[in-house]
């Protein structure tokens, strides 16, 4: 029986780590992540979950102390935001390519300088390129589904790799929202005990973690990498048609909105999608045939799905929380990789938006989707990449 | 009710408003409703202003975004009247619920409030002295909220306060509380 709560996304995150009753949790507190370790933390210490926290000195420990814990053959989970993920760099490449499944929400965060504490993807956007598989989140609920999910796509035997489940700092993390909770014994049943593979706490069989590998086998190795990236789709799928039998929410590589017949659509991720599809229906009420795609596995990125979506669509325009200067938004990137074998394409733009915090407001979305009707009827982009919601 | 009721809160830190904001959402949950509270993030500082936000509708929230245009703009503080706008985004058809010792026509007059809008005035400062001896204002105001919305009945919105503020506080603190509620609900004043 699920049960109606209105929490925020820290709590419902805790919540769900509480559920699945980790071995081993790394903490360390960065805002806005900070209050969902907190919550968990007193779950240890009431003795709600049989979690052994591991308290360190930085987030760069932390990922080290969950990469040991998870090789020693527990179910790993930690969070974090922004400089404590970026901290984490070099690591994260060692859980990725250590193959281990440690399941991490990354509450979304600008990074410094200058310092700011609010909601943009810089943060996990810097991390898309470290071998994880990533899952974005539009509000509490997905969050807290997603990282139940997470356990089950990461741990899979033909996958063991981490993965991060993101949510908007504080747009999501602090906001309290309906939400349906499933019980602690259906999250368990789901997600099922933590099956190892090569553990080195088997200690008959003795192993080595990360040696030295050269010119001989690297480059397979990286290979191999790829690889099990092309397997995560179809995992997806399946824990979502579970998840779908256990939950009723429904739940796919990502979510289209009024697309199916759409003349023009944006393509953005997480919360700000929201707001979109209420500005979409207005747009739809004046006859304007506007639709959506919110990317829920950014990595590996469902190139061809995305393509397909998109195909028939004249103009559509990719909104980055993040960018890549000297460069086009990170998801602009993907998606303009995704429809380049085409034959015949969409007209394509790209906006940053939302950077720091700044609010995305539906006045926004209307101006884009303006745009996108003007550009439908015209044929013609004036300006390919371009700030929204600027102060001039 | 419309399909959607949005609440902006403006109060000073320290004076719990935001947790005025999160007990009305939970108390509004019941009937399959969808809820929001969120405030404006900033640096905390006892005493500087804030705004916190309240969405309630029959239908899923999908915005993620402050409220614009509030259905009901509430102040905790009556010092704010003077220093922020607060009837920014106001519809014609705005309710104004204002902590003031004054009375209801003043404010009114103040605020240049239109026919349609609804200016109700609660002295709930007094009311959480009466009761629990701290010039906390929120649990009167949550009565007021509840009274002039109708989102809720008091006696359900009582239950909520009880069980919130049970985490935190004291027998004596948290009967205090519900009854400062009761009186903002029963003593708010329209003009």
């Amino acid at each position: 029986m699920a049960k109606v709560v209105a929490v925020t996304g820290n709590e419902a995150c805790a919540n769900a780590l509480r559920q699945v009753n980790p071995d081993v949790c790394g903490i360390y507190p960065i805002t806005p992540q900070t209050d969902m370790m907190q919550r968990f933390a007193s779950y240890i210490a009431d003795g709600k979950v049989d979690t052994e926290s591991i308290l360190v000195e930085s987030e760069h420990s932390s990922m080290s102390a969950c990469i040991g814990a998870a090789a020693a053959g527990g179910r790993v989970v930690t969070a974090t935001s922004s400089q404590g993920l970026a901290l984490m760099w070099e690591m994260l490449h060692i859980a990725s390519g250590d193959r281990l499944p440690i399941i991490m929400p990354v509450v979304n965060r600008a990074l410094s300088a200058p310092l700011n504490i609010h909601g943009d993807h810089s943060d996990a956007m810097g991390a898309r390129d470290t071998g994880w598989i990533q899952l974005w989140s539009e509000n509490g609920q997905e969050a807290y589904d997603n990282t139940i999910q997470a356990f089950r796509i990461g741990e899979h035997m033909e996958i063991r790799l981490p993965v991060m489940v993101c949510l908007d700092g504080f747009i999501i993390s602090h906001s309290i929202e309906r939400m349906e909770y499933l019980e602690d014994q259906e999250v368990r049943d789901f997600v099922g005990p933590f099956k190892n593979f090569l553990p080195l706490l088997d200690l008959d069989k003795p192993k080595s973690y990360g040696p030295l590998i050269l010119t001989d086998l690297y480059h397979e190795y990286k290979r191999a990498q790829h690889e099990v990236m092309t397997k995560v789709k179809d995992v997806v799928l399946d824990v979502a048609k579970d998840f779908e039998k256990l939950s009723g929410r429904k739940y796919g590589i990502f979510e289209t909105y009024r697309l199916e017949d759409a003349d023009i659509a944006i393509v953005i991720l997480n919360s700000a999608a929201g707001t979109t599809k209420d500005v979409i229906d207005e747009f739809r009420d004046k006859g304007i045939k506007a639709g959506l795609l919110k990317p829920r596995l950014f990595r590996p990125f469902p190139f061809e799905e995305v393509a397909e979506a998109l195909k028939h669509v004249k103009a559509v325009c990719v909104m980055d929380r993040a960018d890549s200067f000297g460069g086009y938004g990170p998801l602009f990137m993907e998606v303009a990789s995704a429809l380049y074998p085409l034959e015949r394409k969409p007209l394509l733009l790209n906006k940053v938006y939302g950077l720091g915090g700044r609010d995305y407001l539906p006045s926004h979305a209307a101006q884009v989707l303006t745009e996108l009707h003007d550009i439908s009827r015209s044929g013609k982009v004036n300006v390919l990449k371009e700030y929204i919601g600027v102060r001039e | 009710m419309a399909e959607t009721v949005e609440i902006r809160w403006h109060g000073r830190g320290g004076q719990g408003t935001v947790t005025a904001a999160k007990v009305l959402a939970d108390a509004c949950l019941s009937g399959g409703r969808y809820v929001q509270a969120f405030p404006e993030y900033g640096p905390e500082r006892a005493g500087a202003p804030l705004r916190a936000y309240n969405r309630v509708a029959s239908k899923e929230l999908r915005m993620h975004c402050p409220v614009l245009e509030p259905d009901v703009v509430t102040v905790v503080d009556a010092t704010l009247l003077d220093s922020i706008n607060i009837a920014e985004g106001a519809k014609d058809n705005t309710a104004f619920v204002i902590n003031t010792t004054k009375d209801p026509k003043e404010i009114r007059a103040k605020l240049k409030a239109g026919p349609k809008q609804r200016v109700v005035t609660v002295d709930a400062t007094k009311i959480a002295l009466d009761c629990f001896g701290r010039a906390m204002p929120n649990s009167p105001m949550l009565g007021a909220v509840c009274k002039v919305t109708g989102l809720i009945s008091i006696d359900h919105l009582l239950d909520d306060v009880r069980k919130s503020f049970g985490k935190k506080f004291s027998q004596k603190i948290i009967d205090g509380n519900i009854e400062a509620t009761k009186r903002g609900y029963e003593e708010v004043k329209e003009g």
